[in-house]
């Protein structure tokens, strides 16, 4: 009796150190599991201060009205205004939005509606191929395909230009265009369709009335993501884009943004010059023009169509 | 216009558009596979590369891409998976899970140059790396990170909720739940996670020229992390930009059609794998 009972108190002390063994592991666990989550905000705010303490040196020297109002850029000779790479990042990505946007979202629609059920099968993956296609790859390819081809259809000098870096880049902000507004669109109500089509709307008049408008907040989400792309992009645009920082005054003027400018002239400044900090104060422009895209999109997905 | 025309016509520009958005794939990817392919021998593939001479190959470079792809999904694993895991398990909607969920969200739009020149500051100079693959690696876990934990989690709140209540219940601890009935469910998720994040990383460049920089180690296969980490990316990049070999076109060719296929395959190779367990489990 005296023996059985020792037994299990026994017991009773390993099972419960067992379980203070496990009780223990899981608060390491979970503590593990908020460190890599607060490690998140931590990057993101050294990402900012570092580049930002970095790029804001510039000022010192240089005075921000110069920096964005003026389009002389001379390191050499003290010059860094950076408004034609502003415009430059500018143009090229309205120009591929402009260009990339409608065409995307017909195939959204395509993708979302009429295609048939194999053609579906086929269209997501090769999506998502265009997604995995390396920037380089589209650079290159434009390089040695488009702008030959620019240059002896419409008889520029170079081919370079806007146009060559846009045509490019809605390439690369399909995947994204699509993606996002097949989801959405895909997510509006059947009943809301099919209460258009009883009424006798034809199919197209209810896309166009009924579906798209519902639809219409993640396409505009859809649309500023592929503009954060495009104004980010860098090796494909640098590669097309003729770097040469000078005023746009057409579609075929060789001219330089944000992005390939910094690629360009980083590996010839020594770190820590002026010229090197504006180059960093370009990146720090970038990056705060993506994060203000990043809160639009987050503004606009608040918004429900009711 | 008679609306049942329109109605036509709308549906037949639908048609032109999805048709020519892939077949404009098919042509660009048989335009680059039709360029490079015949370039790619074995010599090509684990050669050295040259810098005055044509004939180079691109070995040293291929074997950079997939280390320092290896060394940054090392890191960024553990990472993404504990948060990612944290935001889906544990998080309650507070001030501090909202400013993760910001954080990630916002980590996902930084441009990747940017991110390259922050790894330029903080691996390069202040921890002193250099131009190495180790430089390289850290910086590309910045671009990985916010991808994982944004697949992690949406693969743990796929797993249907009574399994992590019946765990529970059975008395397991919340860690024993999520390690052994949560995180095995989601993996397939989490693998086409790993595989686009992977694809991404290999393809990237921008990231790469200011932090792994443009010149690889003398020796073939150095797992040197302090070596230069040049890879096939960067390379092709480097070609056309400053490139000094008469063959460089050739070489790039060649390497454009290395990279698609190395994703591609590489794609279909971790996929094969949760297509079949999926399928084996009858879902």
């Amino acid at each position: 009796m005296k023996q059985a009972a020792a037994v299990s108190k026994v017991a009773a002390k390993e099972v419960d150190n067992g379980h203070r063994r496990r009780l223990f592991y899981d608060r390491c666990g979970r503590c593990f599991f908020i460190a890599a989550a607060a490690l998140m905000t931590i990057v993101i705010f050294a990402i900012i201060f570092f580049v930002g303490k970095q790029g804001l040196q510039t000022f010192a020297v240089v005075s921000p009205l110069e920096f964005f109002f003026s389009g002389q850029w001379d390191p050499l000779a003290g010059k860094y205004g950076a408004l034609f790479f502003i415009l430059g990042s500018f143009w090229s990505t309205l120009l591929a939005i402009l260009i990339g946007a409608p065409v995307g979202l017909m195939g959204a629609i395509f993708m979302a509606k009429v295609a048939p059920k194999g053609l579906q099968a086929v269209m997501r993956p090769a999506i998502d191929i265009y997604a995995a296609i390396p920037s380089v790859v589209y650079g290159y390819t434009g390089l040695v395909v488009l702008v030959p081809f620019l240059r002896e259809t419409f008889g520029s000098a170079t081919g370079f230009g806007v146009l060559a870096a846009a045509l490019v880049l809605s390439l690369m902000v399909l995947p994204t265009i699509i993606a996002i507004s097949m989801d959405a669109i895909q997510a509006v109500e059947p009943s809301m369709e099919e209460a258009s089509l009883a009424l006798g709307a034809t199919w197209w008049q209810t896309v166009w009335h009924v579906v798209l408008p519902a639809a219409a907040p993640g396409i505009l989400t859809a649309v500023v993501l592929a503009m954060a792309r495009a104004i980010g992009e860098t090796m494909a645009v640098q590669m097309l884009i003729g770097n040469t920082p000078q005023l746009i005054t057409s579609l075929f003027t060789p001219t330089a943004t944000l992005t390939s400018n910094i690629v360009v002239e980083m590996g010839n400044t020594p770190f820590g010059s002026v010229w090197g900090n504006a180059l960093f104060l370009m990146a720090f422009v970038l990056l705060l023009l993506s994060l203000a895209m990043m809160l639009l999109v987050r503004r606009i997905g608040k918004r429900r169509v009711t | 216009m008679d609306t049942k025309v329109q109605n036509q016509a709308a549906i037949g520009v639908l048609w032109l558009a999805g048709l020519s958005i892939l077949g404009l794939l098919v042509v660009f990817l048989g335009y680059i596979l039709y360029k490079g392919l015949p370039i790619l021998s074995l010599a090509f593939v684990l050669g050295k590369s040259s810098d005055m001479m044509a004939g180079g190959g691109v070995g040293a470079q291929w074997f950079n891409s997939f280390y320092m792809l290896a060394i940054s999904l090392g890191i960024s694993l553990p990472v993404a998976l504990g948060a990612g895991i944290y935001l889906a398990e544990y998080a309650k909607e507070t001030k501090l899970t909202k400013c993760i969920r910001l954080s990630v969200e916002s980590l996902a739009t930084v441009p990747s140059i940017v991110l390259g020149l922050f790894g330029m500051i903080l691996f390069v100079h202040v921890m002193d790396l250099g131009f190495s693959i180790i430089g390289g690696a850290l910086t590309l876990v910045l671009l990985n990170l916010p991808l994982l934990v944004r697949v992690t989690e949406e693969a743990i709140r796929t797993v249907p909720k009574s399994y992590k209540e019946a765990s529970l219940a059975l008395g397991a601890t919340k860690l024993q739940t999520v390690l052994r009935v949560i995180l095995p469910e989601a993996l397939p998720g989490i693998i086409t996670g790993i595989t686009l994040t992977a694809g991404r990383a290999l393809g990237e460049t921008a990231i790469l020229i200011f932090t792994a920089g443009t010149t690889v180690s003398r020796h073939m296969f150095d797992f040197d992390v302090m070596a230069g980490g040049e890879t096939l990316a960067v390379h092709l990049w480097y070609l056309m930009s400053t490139g000094l070999v008469p063959d460089r076109e050739l070489i790039a060719d060649g390497i454009g059609a290395l990279l698609i296929l190395t994703i591609l395959i590489g794609n279909i190779l971790l996929m094969l794998p949760v297509k079949l367990w999926l399928k084996q489990r009858g879902r």
